[in-house]
This record gives structure tokens, C-alpha cells and sequence, in this order.
């Protein structure tokens, strides 16, 4: 049997098929990678676990589970009070803290989250002195709504931080890593909820642990989905390491907290811290898959010369106009 | 305003200086005249009293600074390409390659950059001073900001070090300086202009391949140069940031390239991080509903 010839058009057309890996400068990065230290992904946590903290003590007050609420109350003041010293202590010049509130800027997360924090504080103290010393009840309940509703955009604004910047693995993911902190901070606050609370008062804490958890973890896989190639670094290396083992983490303790968390207090702080180390190593990867995504030039450069290549733009270049 | 003004408007020049607004300054780098002294990496640094960067020999051609950073500002790049060039690609036919070679001597047009075999590609980068510039819209401080001049400086006073503008950057030139916790870039020699002097580098430069001066004469000049090349067969030649139409609407600084922007480590296609802020901030928002929604959901959705 003889073999039928491949017309020459189509060994060209095959030829051309796989993309080559996108040229660089000796592999040199084209972006900076960040020069945020470790303080930043726990404030992620803290942030998260404030924020939602003050959401879930406010509406628990509501429906009356005092028990819940107060410790939700402490958790939040934990929360927000740790915040400004893990921010504080990553910034350069840290005496110049107060810098941050000398704008207010909507083209800049880091500015509009430095008032949202600061005010959010505020309210918190406010709110958790007033419930201690029973002075200014009215001041106190309009503290405690104004900390419970900052609480809100003080969890996930920091997704916005991170995805208004050049890193690909981030700004691309603008539209999905809110979602995948806003479940982290409901699984942070439900995790400290579980723990602190007697079993019979914190089923509210329980199923937010869980249901977080679930929206965490089901927002990350999503993302990765979305970024496609440059969702590589939630995938390989050390933040894909860390993905998967926030995964893993986080599905186990809301596993035991759903299992055994209603009948067992052991179980039910065992599983909240296993779900804390959960959402803590998911900021993390997070994190770390920025530095990955802003160190290898080919994420910089593939889809930007992809966008010119499928003539969506003609990117910065322009040739002579009246040609050779 | 006349219509060329327009076009290098940006957020905040000349608007908010009013009366006291300069002309918008830059730098036209032409690379094709580039012959890799590094003047202009030396000029920089003595006069701004830019730290050492010294990272040892780097093994990449003649380059050992590799990159713009906070103690780099001017970064001349060497690419060693392995093709046929000038006359030698257009061997098949002799003639043309000897008018080639009369029409670009003859015109001043030598490129400095063609050996036997080897094509040399030498460019100095240097921060682009957008006209959009990432690094000044997320500076929550307001340390990064636009100059009388249009050009895009960091106050040290007021700096904290918070590093947003680092990851902002499309083209990676600012940087922190570690043992100082501040972030540090080309200032386009702030002080020089406010003095009447051109930057130090572009005073430096021996071929003139770097070129200071309004934005709007650098451009035509830009222009012409292009079209120069493209008629004596330089068909390479392309300028990269000359206009108001790409990602950060125009560069402060651009350049004329002979190849595609990535073999210089640029990006082809930069967009400023804050063309989709509000995309931003409606994802934030929504995830703090859908965070609220949830908690409540969790309240009352079950036993107290």
C-alpha cells in the first residue's frame, strides 16, 4: 500500500501550528516581581477573619444567639487590631504609616482598603467598648452596624489590591478572587465561631464554616479554570504545592466540622483550626503565584502578543507608514 | 490648544498646573544608533547618586546590569543574533546590496549594528513616563506624581515604602531598595529641567541615540527617522510607544526598535493595570455581598 503524499500547504499549515514558547531578553522577567513579605497574606487572613467576623456577631445578635455574638465581637476586634500592625510592619518606612491616609483614591485598592481599615477599626473598638462597658448603647449599635457592613469590602477588597496590578495571574482574575476570599474570610469567621463557642449556640458558625470553605475552594478550582495557561502557577511549583494543600486542608476541617462539630467540642475545634490552616495556606498561594506569575516572562508576553497576533490590538508598535 | 497638545494630555497635565505648565518632555531612544557605551548608565548614576548595582559578570553578552530597577534607571540591553544582515542577505543579488549599502552611508543611516553574520541590537531603556501610568494611579500616598513637565517622579519625603507600584508596572522599572524601604526610578533628572539642562543621560549620549526634548518635536522627528530608514531598506525599523493609541496612551519615553519589543525584554502590548479598575472594584463588591448574603444565609438559614 503506498502512503498518500501531504500536500506542501498543509505541512506548512502544521507546521505552524504549536506556538512557540514567547521570545524574552535572556529570560529575564518583564515585570517586578512584588516586594511584599510574609505580614501580607496573613493580613489577607486577618482582614477576612475581622470582616466577617463583625457580619456574623451583628446578624447573630439579631436573631438573638448572644452567646455566638460576643465571641464573634472578639474575634472581629482580633481581627481588625492585628490587621494595621501585620500592614504597618511589611511597608518600607514603616514611621510613615500615616502617608497612606494623606489621598483618597479610587485607582488605588491599597488607598480606598487603608480608610476601610482604618474606619473599620474604629467602629470595631467602638462597637466591642460600648458592649463591655454598657455606655452609649446608641453609639455602640450604630458602631456595630457601620463595623459589621466595612467588614464586608474589608474581606475582599484585598483581592482587588492584588488584581489591580500587571501580574497576569492576578489582574486576570480580577472578576473571580473576590469570591474566592470572600469564601476564605466566611471559613475563617466560621472556623474561630466553632471553636469559641459552646456546641448547643454555634451551628450558625458551623454552617459558615462549611458552606466558606465549600465557595473557597470551588472559586479557586473556577479561577483556575478562567485563567487557563496563566492559571499555571496555581498549579505548578510551590504555589501549586499550596493550592492544593489549602484544598485539601480546607475540605478536611469543614469535613469534620459537618461530621462530628454538632456533637463533639474536641471535634469541633479540631476541625477549625485543620480549616483555619486551610484558608491561611490559600492566601498563600495565592500570594506566591503572583511572584510566579510576575517572575516568568512568558506569561507577560504570551497573551500580549496573542492580542496583537489575533489583531485585537496592534499593542505598542507602529511601522513606517509609508513602507519600504 | 492646538490638536498635538491634546494628544499628550494626561490625568493631570496640564490641567493642574494651569499657567505654570511646561511643555510635555521625554526622551526619543533611537536604538539604531545605539553602540552600547553605557555612558548613559553612568551619566544617571553619578549625577542622581544612584547606589551601585553590581551583580557580578553576568554572561550575557555585554550586559551586567540586565534590568531597570531602583538602583538602575538607565539599562543598556545587548542582543547577539545569529542572522544575515545587510548585504550579506542580499547576497542573491549583488547590485541591490551594494545600493543598499551606498543608500544607507550615503544618507548617515548606518546603523553602527550589522557585523559578519552577527546582527548586534543595543538599546538603552529607561523608565517610559506614561501618559496612563499604573505606578502613579496605585501609589496610595501620592508620592508618585505628574510633574509641571508631564513627566512621572517619586517624592522620597513622602514614599512609605508600601511597594504597590512595583507589581503595577507594565514594563517592571520601579523598584524598592531594600536597605532603604523606598521605591526608586528614573526622575527624567527632575532637578536638571527645573534648571533649563537636559538629563544627564541624553547629555552623555556620544551618537545621539538618545534624544531629550518636547514630546510633540520628538515624535516628527520620530517620524521622519522612521520613514528614513524605511526608504533606504530598513525595514525592521519600528517605534515603539510613539503614539496615544497603545495600552498607556503614549510614552513619555519611547524608542525606535529593530525587532519586536520582547527580544528587547518589552512588552509588546503594555496596558495600564487601572484601564479595568471599575472591573475591579465590581468584583470586590460583589464578593462582599455575596459575603454578606452568605452570612446571613448561615444565620438564619438554619438553628439558632
Amino acid at each position: 500500500m503506498t502512503r498518500e503524499a501531504i500536500p506542501a500547504e498543509r505541512v506548512r499549515e502544521r507546521s505552524m501550528v504549536p506556538r512557540a514558547k514567547p521570545e524574552s531578553y535572556y529570560g529575564q522577567p518583564v515585570l517586578k516581581e512584588p516586594t511584599w513579605t510574609p505580614e501580607v497574606p496573613f493580613y489577607f487572613y486577618t482582614g477576612g477573619l475581622g470582616g466577617a467576623s463583625a457580619g456574623l456577631a451583628l446578624l447573630a445578635e439579631a436573631r438573638g444567639n448572644d452567646v455566638l455574638a460576643r465571641r464573634a465581637w472578639l474575634s472581629a476586634l482580633a481581627g481588625v487590631s492585628a490587621s494595621p500592625v501585620l500592614l504597618i510592619s511589611d511597608l518600607g518606612k514603616p514611621s510613615r504609616f500615616l502617608h497612606m491616609l494623606r489621598m483618597f483614591k479610587v485607582t488605588s485598592p491599597m488607598s480606598v482598603g487603608s480608610w476601610i481599615l482604618a474606619a473599620s477599626g474604629t467602629a470595631t473598638a467602638a462597637a466591642v467598648a460600648s458592649a463591655l462597658t454598657r455606655l452609649y448603647p446608641r453609639v455602640g449599635r450604630a458602631a456595630k452596624m457601620a463595623s459589621a457592613l466595612l467588614g464586608m469590602p474589608l474581606s475582599t477588597y484585598t483581592a482587588g489590591l492584588v488584581a489591580n496590578t500587571s501580574v497576569p495571574a492576578w489582574h486576570n482574575a480580577r472578576l473571580t478572587l473576590p469570591f474566592v476570599f470572600a469564601g476564605s474570610s466566611a471559613a475563617s469567621a466560621g472556623a474561630a465561631g466553632t471553636a469559641l463557642t459552646p456546641l448547643r449556640h454555634a451551628g450558625p458558625a458551623r454552617r459558615l464554616a462549611v458552606g466558606g470553605a465549600l465557595v473557597s475552594v470551588g472559586a479557586a478550582v473556577a479561577m483556575e479554570q478562567i485563567l487557563g495557561d496563566l492559571g499555571e502557577p496555581y498549579k505548578k511549583g510551590l504555589s501549586g504545592k499550596l493550592s492544593r494543600a489549602a484544598g485539601a486542608l480546607s475540605l478536611a476541617g469543614s469535613a469534620i466540622i459537618a461530621a462530628r462539630g454538632r456533637s463533639s467540642r474536641g471535634a469541633a475545634i479540631a476541625g477549625s483550626v485543620v480549616l483555619t490552616a486551610g484558608v491561611i495556606t490559600e492566601r498563600w498561594a495565592v500570594f506566591r503565584a503572583g511572584f510566579a506569575s510576575a517572575r516568568d516572562p512568558k506569561y507577560t508576553v504570551g497573551p500580549q502578543r496573542e492580542r496583537i497576533e489575533c489583531g485585537e490590538t496592534r499593542g505598542a508598535v507602529r511601522r513606517a507608514r509609508t513602507g519600504a | 490648544m492646538p490638536h498635538k497638545l491634546l494628544e499628550l494630555e494626561t490625568h493631570s497635565w496640564p490641567s493642574s498646573y494651569g499657567d505654570a505648565a511646561e511643555p510635555r518632555v521625554g526622551f526619543f531612544t533611537d536604538t539604531s544608533i545605539c553602540i552600547g557605551c553605557k555612558a548613559c548608565e553612568v551619566a544617571c548614576k553619578e549625577w542622581n547618586h544612584v547606589p551601585d548595582s553590581l551583580k557580578g559578570f553576568s554572561g550575557k553578552s555585554y550586559d551586567n546590569t540586565l534590568a531597570l530597577g531602583a538602583n538602575t534607571w538607565r539599562h543598556v540591553a545587548f542582543i547577539e543574533q545569529r542572522k544575515p544582515t545587510g548585504a550579506e542577505a542580499a547576497a542573491d543579488d549583488l547590485v541591490a546590496a551594494a545600493q543598499r549599502a551606498n543608500a544607507t552611508n550615503g544618507m548617515g543611516l548606518d546603523t553602527y549594528q550589522d557585523s559578519e553574520g552577527i546582527r548586534w541590537l543595543m538599546s538603552s531603556d529607561v523608565c517610559k513616563h506614561c501618559t496612563s501610568a499604573a505606578c502613579l494611579d496605585v501609589c496610595p500616598t501620592g508620592a508618585l506624581f505628574r510633574t509641571e513637565f508631564g513627566t512621572v517622579v517619586v517624592q522620597e519625603d513622602i514614599c512609605n515604602g508600601c511597594g504597590y507600584c512595583v507589581p503595577a508596572c507594565p514594563f517592571g522599572v520601579i523598584d524598592q531598595r531594600k536597605d532603604d524601604g523606598r521605591v526608586w526610578k528614573c526622575t527624567l533628572c527632575y532637578d536638571r529641567l527645573r534648571d533649563d539642562k537636559e538629563p544627564a543621560c541624553a547629555q552623555a549620549c556620544p551618537t545621539n541615540s538618545i534624544q531629550f526634548g518636547e514630546l510633540s518635536e520628538l515624535r516628527e522627528r520620530a517620524e521622519k527617522r522612521l520613514d528614513q530608514m524605511a526608504a533606504a531598506g530598513q525595514t525592521e525599523a519600528r517605534l515603539y510607544g510613539a503614539d496615544s493609541e497603545d495600552g498607556v496612551d503614549g510614552f513619555g519615553a519611547f524608542f525606535l526598535l529593530l525587532d519586536e519589543p520582547e527580544v528587547y525584554g518589552l512588552p509588546p502590548d503594555p496596558v495600564v493595570t487601572t484601564r479595568n479598575v471599575g472591573q475591579v472594584w465590581a468584583g470586590v463588591f460583589a464578593g462582599a455581598a455575596a459575603l454578606g448574603a452568605g452570612i446571613a444565609a448561615a444565620v438564619f438559614g438554619g438553628r439558632k
